[in-house]
């Protein structure tokens, strides 16, 4: 059985990068990771080409969950989505957490064979109602 | 210590952690829980309201000190194993020892 994905989109690689490295410091290695950050000029920003390929890194059959920072990394993370289309789009979910901790929280729950939708719901259980 | 009534696994052990149940114990402490399928709950100090071990956002929440007692109770096939495995994991700090150091 396969764990469920975890993407981190930031307009910051440093920060994406940053992020993914607690996860696989606090939680461990039994989860795909993968990031994407900046725009392909070397700014701040987000890609929806570098999303798709994130995704693509962090496959599973179980899904992938998506861990954004701010508005565009969230509307080009659902232009990725609906670019890959078909049935991979039905097994992606964009978390609505701070993404430090919504991508440990998240790993930490898909570690654990967790569904897509239980990674989903713990990395929201973080957010203000 | 720990007793068992039917299939129900109750156990407490004084965490020695030098920051107490913090973000990387309890990831740990979660993804141990996970392994099992018993039901496990588990509290802090006597009178603690339960949570369910295997959520990382309760267990983190609990934000346990360094001297404080996790009190254990597990239902379930495996629940005694649940239990040892976990006590065994606060008794090794962990698996972490001394990586807490502070900074300059």
């Amino acid at each position: 059985m396969s764990n469920v994905g975890i993407v981190i989109v930031s307009h910051s690689p440093l920060v994406a990068q940053g992020a993914a490295d607690m996860v696989r410091q606090m939680v461990g290695d039994e989860v795909p990771l993968a990031w994407c950050g900046g725009d392909p000029g070397g700014g701040l920003g987000t890609s929806v080409e570098a999303i798709m390929q994130a995704i693509e890194r962090a496959w599973s059959e179980a899904g992938v969950a998506i861990l954004v920072d701010l508005g565009g990394a969230e509307s080009n993370s659902e232009m990725a989505i609906e670019m890959l289309g078909g049935d991979k789009a039905g097994r992606i979910a964009i978390c609505n957490a701070p993404v430090v901790e919504g991508a440990v929280m998240a790993a930490t729950e898909a570690s654990g064979g967790a569904s897509l939708a239980e990674v989903q719901a713990t990395a929201q259980e973080l957010s203000p109602a | 210590m720990s007793t068992q009534s039917s299939n129900l696994v109750e156990a407490s052990v004084l965490i020695n952690h030098e920051v107490g149940l913090h973000a990387r114990p309890s990831v740990k402490l979660t993804k141990v829980a996970k392994a099992f399928a018993a039901r496990i709950e588990l509290a802090i100090g006597v009178g603690g309201a339960w949570v369910d071990a295997k959520s990382i956002v309760k267990v983190m929440a609990t934000k346990a000190p360094k001297g404080a007692v996790l009190f254990l109770r597990a239902e379930g096939q495996d629940a005694q194993d649940a239990v040892a495995a976990l006590i065994a994991l606060v008794e090794r700090d962990f698996d972490e020892g001394n990586a807490h150091v502070v900074a300059p």
